[in-house]
Parts: C-alpha cells; structure tokens; sequence
C-alpha cells in the first residue's frame, strides 16, 4: 500500500485538494448524512421549544398546548415579550439576580488567574528546595471534590459572620479554581523559550519585570483559554451558589433562584422559560465569541467538574 | 460597613464589586512592588512572594476542610459524639441510600458510555463535511449553559401534557389505535433515573464530540488514503484504524466524562430535587447536610465521592500523558 501511496501524482495534491476529495467522499453518503442530522435534532429541538415557549404570550395555553402549536402562522400573533417583562418586573426580579450572578462572576474570574500566573511563574520560572514535590501536591488537589470542603469552609465564614455576603463567594470560586487554573497555566508558561526569559534576566531585569513585561504579554491566549472556563464554570454553577448564599436572594445568583423556582412554582413556566433563556443568554455569547480558546483550553486537558 | 456586607442595589452591589477589585489589584500590585525593591534580596523571597498567596488560598480552601470533613465522617449528626465507622455502614446497608448507590453506579456507567458513543459518531459523521463547524456547535452549546438550564429545558420534554416526548408517546400509540395519556416520567422509578441519565448525556455529549473531533483530525491522512486504496469502506475504516488510533482519547474522555457525572447534583437537585427514588451520591450530600443537618452522614458521602475519585483519576493522568504522546 505505500507504493501506492508515494506515486508522484499523489503527491503534487495539495492538502487542501486532498481535503476537497475526501469532502466529496463524505457527503455521498445519505445515510451519514440523515443519523447526523436526526443527531443534531435532538440537541437543538428541546432549546428551540423553551425558546418558543418563552416568547408565548398566552399564559394559559403554555401549560395546557405545545409549544409546536404556537409555530402555526394563524398563532404567530401571540409571540410577545411578556414573560420576559413579567420575569425581569417588580414581582419576580430576575434582573437583580442577573446582577448577583455578574458581581459573583467577575471577580472570582480575576482573582484565581491572577494568583495563579503568580504561582505559575514560580513554578516555571524560579528555583526553590521543593518545587516539583509543592506543584505536584497543588496539581494532585484537583482531586477533592468540593463538596468534601463545604461544611468546615461554611463553619468557618460563620464564624467570621460573613455567611452569606459576596465575599466568601469571591473567596471560594477563587481557592477551588486554583488548581487547575495553576496547572493550566503553568503548562502554557513552560512553553516560553528559555532564551526569552535569560535574556530579560541578562540585562538586568528583575523577576517582577520579566513576569510584567516578558511573561504577561505571551500568556494572553492561555489566560483567555482558562478566564472563559471559569467564567462559565462560576456564571453555572449551583452547589457553591446554594451552599454559602442559598438563603440570601441579596447575593444569590441565577442559577440558586432557577431551581428553587422549578421546586416551589413547577407549572410557571411562563417564568421559567424566560427565567432560563435570561440566564443562558451571558454564557452562550461568551462561548460563541471566545469559542477557539475555550476548545483550546478543553484539549490541552483542563477539566473541570 | 452596610455596603461592604450587605449591599442592598444593584447599583451598590456593582460599585462593592469594583472595590473589590480595587482591594485585590492594589494588593497585588504592593506584594510584586515589594518583591522588586531590594537590590539584594535572598534569592528563596521571589518564589514565596510569588507563591504565598496561592498556597495559603488552597491550604484553608482545599487540604484545611477537607481533614476536617474525613474526621467528621467518623462522627455523628451534631459532629461532637465518634461513632466509628456507622456512617459508612448505614450508606452501604439502608434502603434509602442503597438506591442511591445504585443510581450513582448507573451515572458513572451509562453517562460516560452514551455521550462518548454519541459524541464519537457525530464527530465521526460531521468530520470534513461543509457544516461541520456549524455542527459542531449545536452539540456543544449544551456546555455553555448551566446545568440548571439544561434541566429546565428538559422538564419542558418530559412534561406530561405538553412536553415533546409525552406528544410523541400519544402519537405513536395512536399509530397502533391506541388511545394513551402520557406517564408522568420524572415520577416512576426505576425509568425516572434514565430519563434524567439522558439530559446529563446531553449535556456532556458536546464533550466528548469536541475532544474526539481532534483526535480523529490528528490521525495523519496518508494511513486514511492507504487504507481507502487498500479497499476498506468507510466502516471498515472507522473500526479497524480510527477506534484504535483514538483509543487513548477516547479512554480520557470516558473517565472525564465519569467523574463529572459523578460530582453533578444540578440535574438531580433541579428535575427532582432527589424524589421518586432519583437520588445520587452527590445530591443525597447536600439533603444530609444542609437539608436534614446531618453533619456526620453528609461528611462519610463527600468523602465516598473523594475515595471513588482518586483511582479514576489517577488513571486517567495516566492516560492523558499517553494520549499527548500520540498526539506529538
């Protein structure tokens, strides 16, 4: 078979033609082509019906008709805006829940990728007794589920009497996001040139200096690639959320309000459908805009759950 | 002090926000300003100014807590009397929560084997197609949005009156001239727990579709073309050298995919807060012990999730360095 493969008409195709052949090989077969789109069905029409749900004006029929039914022209007229206005007005304030989730994200975002470029570059960087034994034992704390810290960590902001502030939220996202934030970006540090660094060093530079001006700069792709990971991990997540602010809608966010609806008020779903698409509306625009380095960051093996 | 603690507007909560912020950069910004100061500072003083605030963070956060909690397994609700280990003993022997380790046990085997299946196929289908990369994102927005999202969109499937499966189900049945309402799925053991099995599959399956999707690219196209002249039809190709060039791939995708499945309590905690025989090891964690206050009994389920973690985990590393090798 590698004679035939080295035979010089194949090799003066191009990749890119090889690509156009193998496409057109692809496509030729309906069968492939029918499952992927059943497929891709299947992840998109259950979206699509709480999307159509949650522009159904009509409050009672959302309960008694599908939401298919709503798509016939004669029924167009009853799309409106109303539960989004319902969800967002005086009575439920689903927007001052937004506002939690966006004052618990941003910062729980800043502060562990900024700790951790700071960990990271000791660890790439500088030498110390202990280094690998210390970034192993760190790299290793990706193990602990959270849910083993929760209790004694609660017990503890009791005990300073900031339980249920955003505080001890900040504080949280930032200690559990560490490791991996440590691990991902020490991978990506470790990829700077030797060179680079020495040289920097050579003339004089300090370690703050190069961290500044030669590290920082080369590190923009990989704190993207770990800020949007974060971000949709805090902006999703319940547990932290109902654990530290579960009984305190001042600072609880979304996702905290979401569920308790979906128990306490299971037939709204005028409000839930809304409730939802308000939610996912941030996360999803991040994800579509930053999407190359959240791939970048899910195949350089960062993981969390 | 009202608006350090208990910001009441948006408006406040936002400017507390910011001064946060301010806090945290202004000191960073003095700990780097230090460190660059002395002229001859002791060489060890960078490193720990550069890794004290990290190190102290998962001390109190991770290692502190997590001690405690393994010692608190060992004690009873209040946390005050030992009692060895009964915590343990009543999980593996009550009813109750033998279906919780029954559930669990489902999750950790079918969420793995169903979104990699599905993850693989698609990815294998959409490769090198003109919409691949539209594709590509219709799998994976599922992972953008919470779990608690997910979950609402599905009770809106599952729904009894107008959910898309519960029409379905009559219109079939009205296929073969029967006249049906449909079940309350969410409420009938033991097919409650599959039905929520599959919104986690959905969830998880962009995944495994994503990370699969660049295993297959990396496979070098001449041993694609040399296997096509050599005859093999596409089947034959994606069983025979696909499958086992991705194998590593697929192995970290399976034991990713296991461990999330197993930490998750969103799908469970939102669908049916647990009810109906539903629960799992991470949901019934937080009922014990923020629910029923059951300080003793929630401790011994962290730290089972912990205990079943580590060997997956380590397995996994494992395989992750080998698949990295491949892709080299």
């Amino acid at each position: 078979m590698s004679t035939a493969k080295s035979t010089p008409r194949e090799r003066r195709l191009t990749r890119v033609e090889r690509r156009l052949i193998a496409s057109k090989n692809r496509l030729s077969s309906p069968w492939a082509s029918g499952i992927a789109l059943v497929i891709a069905m299947l992840w998109t029409v259950p979206t699509i019906g709480l999307l159509v749900t949650s522009f159904r004006g009509n409050r009672r029929q959302i309960t008694s008709s599908g939401w298919w039914e709503a798509l016939a022209p004669a029924n167009w007229g009853s799309f409106s805006l109303v539960n989004y206005e319902t969800a967002l007005g005086a009575q439920n304030k689903l927007g001052d829940y937004f506002t939690n989730s966006l004052v618990v994200t941003l910062p729980s975002v800043l502060i562990p990728i900024t700790l951790a470029l700071l960990a990271a570059y000791a660890f790439a960087w500088t030498e110390f007794r202990g280094r690998n034994i210390l970034f192993i034992a760190i790299f290793s704390l990706q193990v602990v589920p959270i849910q083993v810290t929760m209790i004694p960590l609660l017990t503890q902001y009791v005990n300073w009497g900031l339980e249920g502030t955003f505080w001890v939220l900040w504080l949280s996202h930032a200690m559990f996001g560490l490791p991996l934030a440590i691990f991902l970006l020490h991978n990506f540090m470790r990829e700077i040139p030797r060179e680079l660094i020495e040289a920097a060093r050579v003339d004089g530079a300090g370690h703050v200096q190069v961290f500044l001006r030669v590290v920082m700069p080369l590190m923009t792709p990989a704190i993207a690639s770990f800020a949007i990971f974060q971000f949709l991990w805090v902006w999703n997540d319940l547990l932290v959320a109902l654990a530290f602010a579960g009984n305190t809608p001042e600072v609880a966010p979304l996702t905290a309000r979401l569920s308790d609806m979906v128990g306490s008020r299971g037939s709204a779903w005028h409000l839930l459908s809304a409730g939802a698409f308000i939610s996912m509306v941030v996360p999803v625009a991040v994800f579509l805009a930053l999407q190359r380095f959240f791939v970048r960051g899910l195949l350089a093996g960062s993981v969390k759950g | 002090m009202e608006l350090f603690l208990h910001p009441e507007s948006p408006g406040e909560k936002l400017l507390l926000m910011v001064i946060a912020i301010a806090i945290f950069v202004a000191v960073t910004g003095a700990i780097l300003g230090l460190l660059s100061l002395p002229k001859r500072a002791p060489r060890w003083l960078t490193p720990l100014g550069f890794l004290a605030p990290a190190v102290v963070a998962v001390c109190f956060g991770l290692v502190y807590p997590a001690a405690v909690t393994v010692g608190n397994s060992f004690k009873d609700r209040t946390g005050q009397e030992f009692v060895g280990l009964d915590n343990y003993a009543q999980a593996f022997t009550e009813g109750q929560f033998l279906i919780v380790l029954r559930n669990s046990v489902l999750w950790v085997v079918l969420v793995p084997l169903l979104a990699t299946a599905m993850g693989l196929l698609y990815a294998a289908l959409v490769d090198r197609t003109r919409f691949e990369k539209t594709a590509k994102t219709l799998m994976f927005l599922p992972m953008a949005i919470s779990m608690v999202g997910a979950s609402i969109i599905w009770k809106f499937v599952y729904d009894n009156k107008v959910g898309l499966l519960s029409q379905a189900y009559v219109w079939v049945a009205s296929l073969f001239g029967q006249e049906v309402t449909a079940p309350q799925w969410l409420m009938n053991a033991p097919a409650n727990t599959a039905f929520l099995i599959v919104v986690m599959v959905w969830i998880q399956a962009g995944f495994a579709m994503t990370v699969l999707s660049a295993a297959i690219k990396a496979i070098p196209d001449e041993i694609n073309e040399a296997a096509l002249l050599d005859g093999l039809s596409q089947w034959q190709l994606f069983r025979t050298i696909t499958i086992p060039m991705i194998r590593p791939s697929i192995v970290v995708v399976l034991t990713t995919v296991a461990m999330t499945s197993l930490k998750a309590f969103d799908v469970v905690r939102t669908m049916t807060g647990g009810n109906f025989d539903t629960s799992v090891i991470a949901n019934e964690f937080y009922t014990q012990s923020f629910t029923n206050q059951n300080k003793g009994m929630g401790a011994a389920l962290a730290v089972l999730l912990f205990v079943i973690i580590i060997p997956v985990i380590v397995y996994n590393v494992r395989q992750l360095r080998k698949s990295e090798e491949v892709r080299r």
